[in-house]
């Protein structure tokens, strides 16, 4: 946009699509504010009343709250890590000339196309199940114990199930980001004397720095709010060990049928997503802008 | 020291023969210019050299040691490539110094050094400035920085100024000239730019097709080439060139003379060879230095003669012609060199 007149132009184009966001995002959140600020208990139909902020007080205050916050961090944390170190690892070989690339290509891809609940219900019945899971049998064919995944290692398994879904996606957006990394740069840094590890640390990370924000950032947005994953398999629990803050909201109104709680759990997730958003938003920005 | 010696080195991509077999030998300080038209294999006889292709066959030798299976860094040589191949994250000083900075160098040597590279192409201002945020000519000039840092036997330059205009191109042409000589270091520049050939080079190689079709220096080249295609290729308007019975009475199969060796409506009457001939210009270049004229000659085809300054000839002229025999060049049936 370099002139007065792209810009206004710009703004002009695109005023359309902001508005109609504006309605599709306002009319929902207008109505979670207004119920946030309701005693309002499905059990108790047409025993609405104000009660202000007692909502987000009772919210906030739970000791489920920061359970579930800290297991939202780290589950988005985890599985972030996991991706992005596996991701390039996976796209530097799908970058090498290995026999039968499209194919390898093509299951790596796969997992990206499978719905979360039917994912979630193949780990737990297929992989994980400490009876007839087949980590269950393999770990029983070498002599050992096997491991009941959901009961000892809950908040692992569910990070391993979703990881496990993320990875196609951070591994196509490197690989391709791989591919468009000129050769003659590889050359140049060959003729200076650079070996394998160099050329990866000082040519080709770099490189993928842009992406790899990218990456984090789309990432970020939807590993807020997982929650097919932990219904179909822990259900939460065991206790709360595997409740983040999207399924939190999803007991207190579905579960316990407090709306106005819930509401207000909403809001406090919008704003947390925001506050993350802000920092993220700033750091990505400043590598985009590069 | 960097005495470049080729034996034999063929390459062949699948089934196609790209390099025919090459036999080389590039004196130490020396400034070895490949021409050739496109896809005749300059680039990749070039990277053979480098390293970064492996050859089909033949050995490569530098200062008399078998390279021909060293890795590309160990040879020792550095290379400049046509899309200055700059590492775009790193400020021009990283650049610079990446390849000392590989090599293990302790970081005072390396500071000096690139200083040092630095002043010599006039880039102190911009040690600090990313590749992106400078202009063509000193994004080259960033390159051979990072050539010469690490004083290698040979450079080894692809095309380098084909991404500049006409102007930096001649000034660029002066600088790697010049700095060739203060560093007194061997290098081999590809190009298909003849001005750049002849202007640079202490010696041509003149490749068509993967064959070196002759090596010398550029006057050699100018004065004796070895056949058509070098005769053809080497000078700016082309060389003409004549067969049948004019070049039959001169015991040849085709007989070329240059542009400039072709007098214009001459006094006196006809020369030794006999060789007047009469035409009608088509069209006549005036550049005032020079007039190019091209001629229809009856029965011979279309001559291109050059005269000196301005001749006040226009199209539809009629015009008479006479090349010089002393610098009339005669070719047999296989195209080669019928020499006098
Ligand atoms: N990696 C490759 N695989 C197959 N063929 C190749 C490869 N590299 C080059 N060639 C072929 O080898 C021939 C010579 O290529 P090269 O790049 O050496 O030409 P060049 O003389 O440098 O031409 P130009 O002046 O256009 O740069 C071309 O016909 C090209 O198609
Ligand atoms: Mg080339």
């Amino acid at each position: 946009m370099a002139t007065q007149q792209t810009q206004t132009l710009g703004r002009m184009l695109l005023a359309p699509a902001v508005v109609l966001l504006l309605i599709w995002m306002i009319v929902p959140l207008a109505m979670t504010i207004y119920f946030s600020l309701l005693s309002y208990n499905l059990l108790n139909p047409g025993m609405e009343r104000f009660v202000g902020l007692e909502n987000f007080e009772y919210f906030l205050t739970d000791p489920a709250f920061l359970a579930s916050l800290r297991n939202t961090l780290v589950l988005v944390g985890s599985v972030l890590v996991i991706t992005i170190v596996l991701g390039v690892l996976v796209a530097l070989l799908l970058d090498q000339a290995i026999v039968g690339r499209s194919i390898v290509r093509l299951m790596v891809i796969a997992p990206f196309f499978v719905m979360p609940t039917v994912s979630a219900l193949v780990w737990k019945n297929l992989l994980m199940h400490p009876v007839s899971g087949l980590f269950a049998w393999i770990m029983s064919s070498l002599g050992m114990q096997p491991i009941d995944w959901f009961a000892e290692y809950p908040l692992f398994s569910i990070i391993l199930i979703v990881a496990w879904q993320w990875l196609p996606f951070a591994a196509l957006i490197l690989l391709t980001a791989l591919q468009s990394l000129d050769e003659e740069q590889k050359e140049a840094a060959l003729m200076d004397g650079a070996g394998a590890f160099s050329t990866f640390f000082y040519i080709t990370l770099p490189h993928l720095a842009r992406p790899i924000t990218v990456v984090i950032l789309i990432e970020t947005i939807f590993l807020l709010t997982v929650f097919a994953e932990i219904f179909v398999t822990t259900g939460g629990g065991p206790g709360l060990q595997t409740t983040n803050i999207a399924f939190l909201i999803y007991s207190q109104a579905l579960i316990q049928y407090d709306v106005g709680s819930a509401s207000a759990g909403g809001l406090v997730a919008v704003v947390i997503a925001n506050i993350l958003a802000f920092f993220l938003v700033r750091i990505v920005g400043r590598n985009l802008e590069a | 020291m960097g005495r470049i010696t080729l034996e034999g080195v063929k390459k062949s991509f699948g089934a196609h023969d790209i390099i025919k077999g090459a036999d080389l030998e590039i004196a130490d300080g020396s400034f070895v210019v490949f021409v050739g038209p496109s896809g005749c294999g300059k680039t990749t006889l070039l990277r053979l050299i480098a390293g970064l292709e492996d050859v089909t066959g033949g050995r490569i030798l530098i200062d008399g040691a078998d390279v021909t299976a060293v890795p590309p860094a160990k040879r020792g040589l550095s290379m400049v490539f046509q899309s200055y191949a700059l590492y775009p994250h790193m400020s021009v000083r990283g650049n610079i110094a990446f390849g000392l900075k590989m090599a293990g160098r302790p970081r005072e040597e390396i500071a000096r050094k690139v200083e040092g590279a630095a002043a010599i192409l006039n880039l102190t201002p911009y040690l600090d400035r990313k590749p992106r945020e400078l202009s063509g000519g000193q994004r080259q000039r960033v390159a051979i920085g990072r050539a010469i840092v690490r004083e290698p036997k040979a450079f080894l330059f692809d095309e380098p100024l084909s991404n500049l205009d006409a102007a930096l191109r001649v000034q660029m042409r002066l600088e790697v000239t010049r700095l060739q000589r203060q560093l007194d270091t061997t290098a081999i520049y590809v190009t298909h730019d003849q001005v750049e050939a002849m202007t640079m080079a202490d010696r041509i190689v003149v490749l068509n097709a993967g064959r070196i079709e002759q090596y010398g220096t550029p006057l050699e080249l100018y004065e004796h080439p070895a056949n058509l295609f070098v005769a053809g290729f080497i000078g700016s308007p082309k060389m003409n060139f004549v067969g049948g019975r004019t070049a039959a009475a001169l015991d040849a199969t085709t007989i070329g003379v240059r542009p400039e060796h072709v007098a214009v409506n001459p006094g006196g009457a006809d020369g030794a060879t006999g060789l007047d001939w009469v035409g009608t210009v088509s069209v006549a270049e005036h550049l005032g230095s020079d007039t190019f004229l091209y001629v229809e000659v009856p029965e011979i085809g279309t001559i291109t003669a050059r005269g000196a300054g301005e001749l006040g000839i226009k199209a539809g002229d009629s015009v008479r012609l006479r090349p010089d025999a002393a610098r009339i060049h005669r070719f047999d049936a296989n195209g080669n060199t019928i020499s006098a």
